[in-house]
């Protein structure tokens, strides 16, 4: 029965996640967006508030180790870990987006590991903070091109190579690295290895001064001769294995409907905010009467609204197909693509149309802008989701369409 | 009162309906009988126990222990509706699709279209059993789901189905007793040229929340003065439901026959929606009586007023989910035409200045359908969707035109010409951001 009402159930994680962006999130919002590369060491507090929260029996997991794949829906609809997680980044990106990326424990790495590793490793990373290395110098969105490798050697992997864009990758417990084991063998050959830091080899080179996020870290490392043990591949050795890079890219079915919640939750803050000023100059949003006839301000806001919605929707569509086990490769893609381009328009618009105000540091609107930028390259650019979809659509293999 | 003489009346009705929809040639041409057959079969088996269960209640009504209505997050469809939408798509497919041209150049609906239509039995599932139809209740989704896989076929034909089928809603929904046992017998018999609705008027800027045609109170009578635009089936409705201001009262919704004094109608034919026979409604002091007031006095009162603006939400969300059917239409075409279309040695869809565009298409579609789908759905669940209707009026407006164009854009010169559909689809998409009345959900 169609109903694409958020259910009640879930309203009190969402409220949680709220209260912290509000009220841990907000207050520092600025001071870290000037004070790059400190850290944020208010998110410790959180990290322990979270744990506890689930240790005392709190709602189900609304964090990145709860993006499973249902198999097939038993006993009716499911509204799971992925809609929990979606709606909750939803409320903490409201609140900031470089401190969302910055909550221990809740790092891309962590998604890769629940959704990859078999059940001893995730015995063993539990609680392990993980963050994601795929892009390097010479491959980002291309990552089947990548060129870190792997070698095996005697019970040990010996890894090479150089990684960067690393979010979280120097303050992470340790870093889930793609490499390739026979870089002739194309995809098939790449694989995914947790690397903890401290591991002789691995190197932290470098953070990068960013146009905004600049409260989450996000680091170049080197690999050079560095050793880990065998079993500290995440799924199976074996090339011809779908565990392997075919696995590792499933991940982005459950993370890209994440990053759409991010970008849902930075363009609600910067409309809602804008809305809140622009009642003040005695625009009000009303849902009657032509379009046409309302100021422009007005109808700005509706148009923008009636967007955003669309990619809150396409997100929790997305979400919901992953939690009832209905593969969901172009409705994960659609809805980045689609929440991530609007929530950058809509923030670069609110700016525009709060005029010096929007633009001013004294108030975030700026920051949102700058912020919302990084939501339609990372997991996947716009461009990167439309040849999905488009692939999806037109039956197109990679080959071909390309 | 005899209960059971009630209640064999109702399930009598009910099961007359569905044994037209089970008679009909039509669904056997078309190889629905498999569908019809269980559409049939749940009917009569919900009929069997509304009625057992009333008689139990020594009740009539419509049993209220319905199992509570799950409070999930949901795209799934019921059964019946998935029903619905697999016959409506055959309908669409072998009938509407091949009729859609010659009707758009005749500007006007064939003749059988209706009468075929009607065999479907959208109209009795639309109305409930107590009032004479087959549906267990009254879904805005179904409704909604009914308009988007009739678009899919052709716009201009899926309004002029739409338009009896709506003047049926407005009927179940806020008509008085006598309103509907007066009106919706002969409309469920299948007296489809029966009615339409007129609420679009022919100025710029046009609000169905401030109609500038005029009820005036003479005695116990209205005087209705006033055009109205665009109006379905305008050459042969019997009945249109009118939208007027009712001085100090605010917009109402009024029966208005069109054998009363002072009713003319005049072709309209415009850039799409040709073959749903439009026209000009004039009305020159046109009198009615007081029945004529849908609601009965009732809807002078508050009440009237609700039911008004839930009418102008019902027609948002119903051109909304017009611009999802030809859409996916659209999207359906340019698909194999892209990958058919040879250019510089490899398919067109090979590029991807063709291949995004596409893309977009998909995206936006998906987009709006989850707009519509949400309003509709906020409908059946008893919560108010104003602000999600028109939200998704917004973004249809928008996204369906650019669809269109782009649908054109895709074919280049084989768009711009007639031997292709989608220089039709342009026209008909254009008017989702135009009309904002003369349908009902």
């Amino acid at each position: 029965m169609i109903y694409l009402e958020v259910p009640k159930n879930l309203k009190l994680v969402v409220n949680q996640a709220h209260q912290v962006a509000k009220h841990i999130f907000r207050p520092i919002s600025r001071k870290y967006d000037r004070a790059e590369h400190d850290y944020p060491k208010e998110l410790d507090m959180l990290a322990a508030l979270m744990d506890g929260l689930s240790a005392g029996g709190g709602p189900q997991g609304a964090g990145v180790d709860s993006l499973q794949r249902e198999d097939g829906a038993n006993g009716g609809v499911r509204n799971g870990g992925n809609m929990t997680t979606c709606l909750g980044l939803t409320e903490l990106c409201w609140g900031d987006v470089g401190l969302a990326l910055s909550i221990p424990r809740q790092g891309l790495g962590n998604a890769a590991i629940a959704a990859v590793a078999d059940a001893d490793q995730k015995k063993r990373f539990a609680g392990v903070w993980a963050a994601m290395a795929i892009t390097e110098p010479g491959a980002g969105s291309d990552s089947a091109n990548i060129r870190t490798t792997a070698r095996l050697d005697g019970d040990e992997w010996v890894l090479n190579g150089e990684k960067i864009y690393v979010t979280a990758g120097s303050r992470a417990d340790s870093v889930v690295v793609w490499a390739t084991l026979d870089r002739n063998l194309g995809r098939a050959a790449i694989k995914s290895f947790v690397v903890p830091h401290g591991t002789p080899g691995m190197e932290v080179v470098r953070l990068d001064k960013k146009l905004g996020i600049r409260a989450s870290d996000t680091a170049s490392i080197t690999l050079t001769d560095c050793r880990i043990p065998q079993n500290n591949l995440l799924g199976s050795s074996d090339i011809e294995a779908k565990t392997g890079f075919g696995g590792v890219m499933q991940t982005f079915d459950n993370t890209r409907p994440v990053v759409a919640g991010m970008a849902v939750g930075v363009a609600r803050a910067a409309l809602e905010h804008t809305r809140k000023l622009l009642e003040e100059e005695g625009i009000e949003v009303r849902y009657r009467g032509p379009l046409f006839a309302k100021s422009a301000a007005e109808a700005e806001l509706i148009r923008m609204e009636a967007d955003w919605e669309a990619g809150r929707l396409l997100m929790l569509k997305a979400a919901w197909m992953a939690d009832n086990g209905i593969p969901n490769s172009t409705e994960a893609s659609m809805s980045k693509a689609k929440a991530a381009r609007v929530a950058n328009r809509v923030t670069l618009r609110c700016v525009e149309l709060c005029g010096s105000v929007g633009y001013s540091e004294r108030e975030l609107l700026e920051k949102w802008a700058r912020d919302s930028k990084i939501l339609d390259i990372f997991e996947g650019t716009q461009q990167i989701q439309l040849l999905i979809v488009a692939r999806r659509l037109l039956g197109k293999r990679s080959s071909e369409l390309r | 009162m005899d209960n059971e003489k009630i209640l064999n009346e109702m399930m009598g009705s009910s099961l007359r309906v569905l044994n037209r929809i089970a008679d009909s040639p039509f669904v056997e041409r078309l190889g629905l009988e498999d569908r019809a057959q269980k559409l049939v079969y749940e009917g009569a088996k919900r009929a069997a126990e509304t009625a057992a269960r009333a008689a139990k209640r020594f009740s009539p009504q419509r049993a209220e222990d319905r199992p509570r209505r799950s409070k999930k997050f949901d795209l799934s469809l019921t059964e019946e509706q998935q029903l619905m939408r697999d016959t409506l798509r055959r309908f669409a497919d072998d009938v509407m699709q091949p009729g859609a041209r010659g009707a758009d150049d005749r500007s006007s609906t064939p003749d059988g279209f209706l009468a075929a239509f009607s065999e479907l039995g959208a109209i009795a599932m639309s109305v409930p059993e107590v009032l004479g139809g087959a549906a267990e209740r009254v879904s805005a989704v179904s409704q909604m789901l009914i308009v988007e896989d009739l678009a899919r076929g052709d716009m201009g034909l899926a309004y002029a189905a739409v338009s009896p089928l709506s003047f049926v809603n407005a009927l179940v929904h806020w008509g008085s007793d006598a309103q509907q046992s007066r009106l919706l017998p002969s409309l469920l018999e299948g007296e489809t040229n029966a009615a339409t609705v007129a609420v679009v008027e022919p100025h710029p800027l046009f609000d169905p929340g401030a109609p500038r045609t005029r009820a005036k109170r003479r005695g116990s009578d209205y005087e209705l003065s006033g055009e109205k635009s665009m109006v379905a089936l305008a050459d042969r409705a019997q009945w249109f439901l009118v939208a007027a201001e009712v001085p100090k009262v605010g917009p109402r919704f009024f029966l208005v026959e069109r054998d009363a004094e002072g009713v003319e109608t005049l072709d309209e034919p415009a850039m799409g929606l040709r073959s749903a026979s439009l026209g000009r409604l004039k009305l020159n002091k046109v009198r009615v009586g007081p029945d004529a007031l849908l609601g009965g006095e009732a809807a002078l009162k508050a009440e009237g007023k609700l039911a008004y603006d839930d009418g102008i939400n019902r027609a948002r969300i119903g051109w909304s989910a017009m611009a999802l059917g030809t859409s996916q239409a659209l999207l359906d075409y340019v698909i194999p035409y892209c990958n058919e279309r040879l250019a510089f040695g490899e398919p067109i869809s090979h590029r991807q200045a063709v291949a995004f565009m596409v893309a977009d298409i998909g995206i936006e579609l998906e987009s709006m359908r989850m707009l519509v789908y949400r309003a509709a759905g906020r409908i059946d669940a008893g919560l108010d969707c104003g602000r999600e209707a028109y939200l998704a009026r917004t973004l249809c407006s928008e996204k369906a035109m650019e669809i269109g164009t782009n649908g054109v854009q895709l074919l280049g010169g084989a768009g711009f010409i007639k031997d292709h559909p989608v220089e039709l689809w342009y026209r008909q998409l254009r008017s989702v951001g135009v009309m904002d009345g003369n349908l009902l959900l």
